[in-house]
């Protein structure tokens, strides 16, 4: 089990260019990386002996807006090594608009993190195989979890009538 | 043998029609189950062997609704499950009673977002509604006699005929979510 500062030493090791910003906390370690490099970074780090990063426990997303920051979301993979028992954590900053590619030929567990990210956030992801919406409904428009988006959503007082949506969730 | 050692020959008992049905329908109310969150789970409590649900009747719960009377709501409904609420309560044959167990089937719980209904009321028609976050067991229990009461003291003729989709739409609730809720403290 490597400590989290020979992980990071070994990532910047070998992408140096690559990593924004590197830190450590409660034992475990936080890596941001350019989006441009990150299939590069995540190949590394699945396959090196010494990280073996195997496991893709969650993919998720942050948004900046009430911070006004420029890349507007960031997104974070939470990464397990099965073999060598530590942690990481990755990072990627997106602005709005913009793709992220998949990871989906790493790790395979990245097919429904990501969808939900897509569903929830908006943001897209170039490669993966079957993009769409998994927590709401094939039709709804907007992405709730965007700090835009009010919590009661739009409409909250009006009756809800579940014949709108019959046809696009149930077949019957 | 028992009670009927005493009784006299040739014992005639005069009741109405609507009595006797009430009395039959009411000792054995089967549920079908609509476990969707943590309601459930007490639900599941109540029919196990601590608080037995079977001794009030409910033996069985039919996991199909044609074999059912009633449908205990139990737990949060999403917007996206609502159709099959809708469904699942219009394939139960008549008569058919509605518990909406807990908050979130009564009313939305905690959960004013954009993708609970506010109450499985304005889906379909409810009976009792039982509120706790879960109810306890015996919560659920005090339900179902308030069901069986309301299936001993039923007329025929108030038995409402909900067959088409204004049937249902007539029998839901209107209701009425101020704008803003105020909460009593300031976080």
């Amino acid at each position: 089990m490597a400590k989290a500062s020979e992980i990071i030493k070994l990532i910047q090791k070998k992408h140096k260019k690559a990593i924004i910003e590197a830190h450590e906390f409660r034992q475990d370690p936080i890596v941001v990386v350019k989006k441009d490099k990150l299939l590069e970074v995540c190949e590394f780090i699945k396959k090196e002996k010494k990280l073996l990063f195997n496991l893709l426990v969650d993919v998720t997303a942050v948004d900046f807006l009430p911070y006004k920051r420029k890349p507007r979301f960031d997104i974070v993979y939470i990464l397990v090594s099965v073999d060598h028992d530590h942690r990481l954590i990755l990072k990627t900053q997106v602005d709005e608009g913009e793709k992220v590619p998949s990871v989906y030929h790493l790790w395979k567990s990245a097919n429904f993190p990501e969808r939900e990210v897509y569903d929830m956030f908006g943001i897209e992801f170039e490669g993966h195989p079957d993009l769409r919406r998994i927590l709401m409904w094939p039709g709804f428009e907007y992405h709730p979890l965007r700090k835009d988006f009010p919590v009661k959503g739009y409409d909250f007082d009006k009756k809800w009538d579940p014949e709108t949506i019959r046809d696009k969730v149930f077949k019957y | 043998m028992g009670i009927e050692k005493y009784l006299p020959d040739g014992f005639v008992l005069t009741t109405t029609l609507e009595k006797i049905v009430g009395l039959a329908r009411s000792y054995s109310v089967w549920p079908c189950t609509f476990g969707l969150a943590c309601c459930a789970i007490e639900m599941m409590a109540t029919s196990l062997a601590h608080y037995d649900i079977a001794r009030f009747g409910s033996e069985v719960f039919r996991p199909s609704p044609r074999q059912s009377d009633l449908m205990i709501v139990a737990g949060t409904l999403t917007k996206k499950m609502s159709p099959m609420v809708k469904t699942i309560y219009e394939q139960i044959s008549d008569p058919k009673w509605v518990i909406a167990m807990g908050a979130c089937a009564s009313c939305g719980g905690i959960f004013q977002t954009y993708a609970v209904v506010q109450g499985v009321d304005q889906v379909i028609p409810v009976d009792v509604y039982l509120p706790g976050c879960p109810p306890r067991p015996e919560g659920l229990l005090a339900a179902l006699m308030k069901i069986q009461q309301r299936a001993r003291g039923e007329r025929f003729r108030d038995r409402p005929d909900i067959v088409t989709e204004e049937d249902i739409k007539k029998y839901c609730i209107e209701r009425n979510i101020p704008e803003k809720i105020e909460a009593p403290v300031n976080f």
